[in-house]
């Protein structure tokens, strides 16, 4: 394939140049023409008002899709750290769930290490089936160990979808076992649902630090295998007396050449606990100095909610970096999220937009975080905040 | 000891932004830089050739243009360079761009390889890992700290969500580094001369022994499909009246939703 300008479509007006990433489209004799930079990312196609730009199929580039026939099944890598199961594998069942229906299919788990009864957790989460292998050798993360008997899992079993979490953990080993399979692997996706024309699935996820979107599909190899963004998805429905099939793994013998000599666990992550908290209270450079904060401690009292930022209020030094959140701070998923004099910058949205309800403050009604709020108002926060404060005690006497 | 750094020529992602109107992406004169992870791999790399007499050997798979990239990192001290270039690699996914590297490295000869984390642009983390498993060696990624070198193992330290391991291998081994680990060096004046001078040794799919299939687009499992603006979703409420009308209704709604 090749992404070409058809030159006695081109008017020459150049608007395709700026929307090239790579800067593969230069002006030539008055027409664009795209140079050896081009990634085939397609972004300048859709932007030609001629319709110039267009895609071009080569000899050659039909690959011979795979035997995909015979993989059925959804599965979820459920990673435990210290003999938990991580909180993603949780929601990785929730959306995992909802593939399975759609593709009339089952839905398996597959847990590494830890205990017979986390696995059972599993099954209430929603898993079927769970695959469990109990061995020593699955106490501390490795990646070896880990991909080579999940890729012999899924060679056996052949799932069509195989998701983990977009951790330390899932996104250091889980490219070995695409790899091995040959096949594709979508990273840190935000959306996962089926295309009901072709039972493909679909695969969004953000890309050039969070500024787009990208659609990803695995079309012509199985199973697709996809790292899916912690606090995005909901998690699973709960059910106690759930019951499903529990089968025990062997290891066999297991390649492993790294070893994990000491495990350190740092506080200052943990301390904020912003990721499990129901209503969050951010604030951003809006609030002008540090103090800001102190008001906004208080709101977030009231809420039994805890306090969030932006990344500029962060660099200001107003509050400590574990409060960040965004694409290089904390994606959050609460009940509640209140954004106080913040502009809403992508990489602050890709860190909350998911969140149930959101409400912004802020003092300019064109500030993009009014286009993800459910509830918007257009003030000053020093006005709108302790008005709320009052009113929440008045409610609460 | 020889070590592989791989780096990657990325536009400067700080720079593109998206239309939410078209979906399409608005670049201002988006430059051309090595990915920052990269240039702390680089240094890493150097650390150790300091401390054991290492060669230095850096490889990036890209256009002719991508040159500019290893003249960079010769100025800051690397022995050597490579450019696997060729029309048969354009398009290709982090299963196919992987595969080519390996085939690269294979040739080239290796004790440690350095990636960096992730690159800006595609942002999947994926390369590091599937090299290693393509040559068959284990990998550490999130490494912000070497410990400790020897001709046959070493000490890292990776970073995980609630603090970080202490982890040891034995060599080969391939790491992915954060930005923790080091702050690069400058470019030194013999450095800059070098790599004015420097004649870049190209690899195409021959040189690398690559097979058509398995490089470039064909050789990819994963296509974009397409690319949009980050999500405007909602079902948006309006809050009517004057300010504090409005903080009134507010209030009320978060009565509704539990927290009063
Ligand atoms: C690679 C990269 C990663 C990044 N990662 C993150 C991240 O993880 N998290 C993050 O948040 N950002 C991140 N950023 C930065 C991001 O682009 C924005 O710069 C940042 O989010 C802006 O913070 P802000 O909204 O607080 O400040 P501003 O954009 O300056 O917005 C301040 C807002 O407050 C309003 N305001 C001012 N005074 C008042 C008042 N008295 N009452 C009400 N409203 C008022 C203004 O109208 C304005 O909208 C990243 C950037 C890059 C390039
Ligand atoms: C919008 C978009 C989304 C994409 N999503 C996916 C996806 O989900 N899955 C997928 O398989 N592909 C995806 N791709 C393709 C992918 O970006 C390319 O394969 C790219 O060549 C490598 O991936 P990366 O940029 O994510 O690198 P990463 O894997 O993030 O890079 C990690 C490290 O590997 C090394 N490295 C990476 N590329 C090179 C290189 N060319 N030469 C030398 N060293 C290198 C560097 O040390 C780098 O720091 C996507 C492409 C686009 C445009
Ligand atoms: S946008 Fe279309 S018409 Fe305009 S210069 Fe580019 S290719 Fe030509
Ligand atoms: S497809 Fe992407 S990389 Fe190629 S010319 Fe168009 S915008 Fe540039």
């Amino acid at each position: 394939m090749r992404i070409e300008v058809r030159s006695e479509k081109c008017v020459g007006c150049q608007v395709c140049i700026d929307s090239c990433p790579y800067t593969a489209i230069v002006m030539k004799d008055d027409k664009a023409f795209i140079n050896e930079y081009c990634q085939f990312c397609r972004a300048c196609v859709s932007v030609c008002p001629e319709g110039a730009i267009i895609e071009i199929a080569e000899e050659g580039d039909k690959v011979k899709p795979a035997d995909i026939s015979d993989y059925k099944g959804v599965w979820v890598f459920a990673e435990q750290r210290h003999g938990y199961i991580a909180s993603v594998a949780f929601e990785l069942l929730g959306v995992g769930r909802k593939l399975a229906d759609a593709r009339k299919t089952t839905l398996s788990a597959v847990l590494f290490g830890s205990s017979e009864n986390e696995a059972k957790e599993l099954v209430k989460w929603g898993a079927d089936r769970v695959y469990f292998c109990g061995d020593a050798i699955f106490k501390d993360f490795n990646d070896e160990p880990c991909s080579e008997l999940l890729s012999r899992l899924i060679s056996e079993h052949k799932p069509e979808i195989v998701l983990a979490g977009a951790t330390p953990i899932g996104r250091s080993f889980i490219p070995r076992v695409a790899a091995k399979l040959k096949t594709g692997l979508t990273a840190d996706c935000t959306s996962l649902e089926i295309d009901a024309e072709t039972g493909n699935l679909l695969q969004v996820r953000p890309a050039f630090g969070g500024n787009i979107m990208a659609t990803i599909l695995c079309p012509n190899n199985r199973p697709q295998i996809a790292t899916v963004r912690p606090r995005v998805m909901k998690r699973g429905e709960y059910v106690s007396d759930r019951s499903g099939e529990i089968i025990k793994v062997e290891s066999g013998n297991l390649l492993c050449r790294t070893k994990v000599v000491e495990t350190v666990t740092e506080e200052s992550s943990c301390k904020v606990n912003l990721q499990e908290a129901e209503v969050i209270v951010s604030g951003g450079r809006g609030l002008g100095d540090a103090k800001g904060f102190k008001l906004l401690e208080e709101l977030a009292g009231l809420l039994d909610g805890t306090l969030g930022s932006s990344r500029a209020a962060v660099d200001e030094g107003w509050i400590a970096y574990s409060h960040q959140v965004g694409q290089t701070g904390k994606t959050v998923c609460p009940k509640i999220y209140i954004a106080c004099g913040i502009s809403g910058a992508v990489q602050h949205l890709v860190g909350m937009s998911s969140s149930d309800v959101i409400i912004a403050i802020n003092k300019n009604q064109e500030a993009p975080i009014f286009n993800v709020a459910t509830y918007g108002i257009v003030g000053d926060l020093y006005d709108v905040v302790p008005m709320m404060i009052k009113k929440l005690k008045e409610a609460k006497a | 000891m020889n070590i592989v750094v791989c780096i990657k020529q990325v536009p400067d992602t700080a720079e593109v932004r998206i239309n939410p109107e078209t979906n399409t992406l608005i670049r201002e004169g988006v430059p051309s830089i090595i990915n920052p992870y990269d240039t702390h791999a680089v240094e890493a790399a150097l650390q150790i050739k300091d401390k054991t007499g290492a060669k230095v050997t850096v490889i990036t798979m890209g256009p002719p243009q991508a040159e500019d990239a290893l003249r960079e990192t010769i100025a800051m001290g690397a022995d050597d360079v490579r450019l696997i270039s060729d029309r048969a690699f354009a398009g290709a996914d982090t299963w196919a761009t992987s595969y080519a590297l390996y085939k690269a490295i294979d040739k080239i000869g290796f004790d440690i390889i350095l990636c960096g984390k992730q690159a800006i642009d595609g942002d999947t983390a994926q390369v590091g890992p599937e090299v290693a498993e393509f040559l068959n060696i284990p990998h550490i990624a999130y490494v912000r700290k070497v410990e400790d070198v020897s001709d046959k193992s070493i000490r890292v330290q990776r970073l995980m969500d609630d603090g970080y391991d202490v982890v040891e291998s034995s060599l080969p081994v391939l790491l992915t580094v954060v930005k923790e680990i080091n702050i690069p060096r400058l470019p030194s004046l013999k450095g800059k001369m070098a790599a004015k001078k420097a004649v870049i040794t190209k690899m195409d799919i021959n040189a690398i022994g690559a097979e058509v299939e398995n490089v470039g687009l064909k050789g990819s499992p994963t296509q974009v499909k397409n690319i949009f603006a980050p999500d405007a979703k909602v079902d948006r409420k309006v809050l009517s009246g004057t300010l504090e009308e409005q903080v009134d209704a507010l209030v009320k709604e978060l009565g509704v939703m539990k927290c009063v």
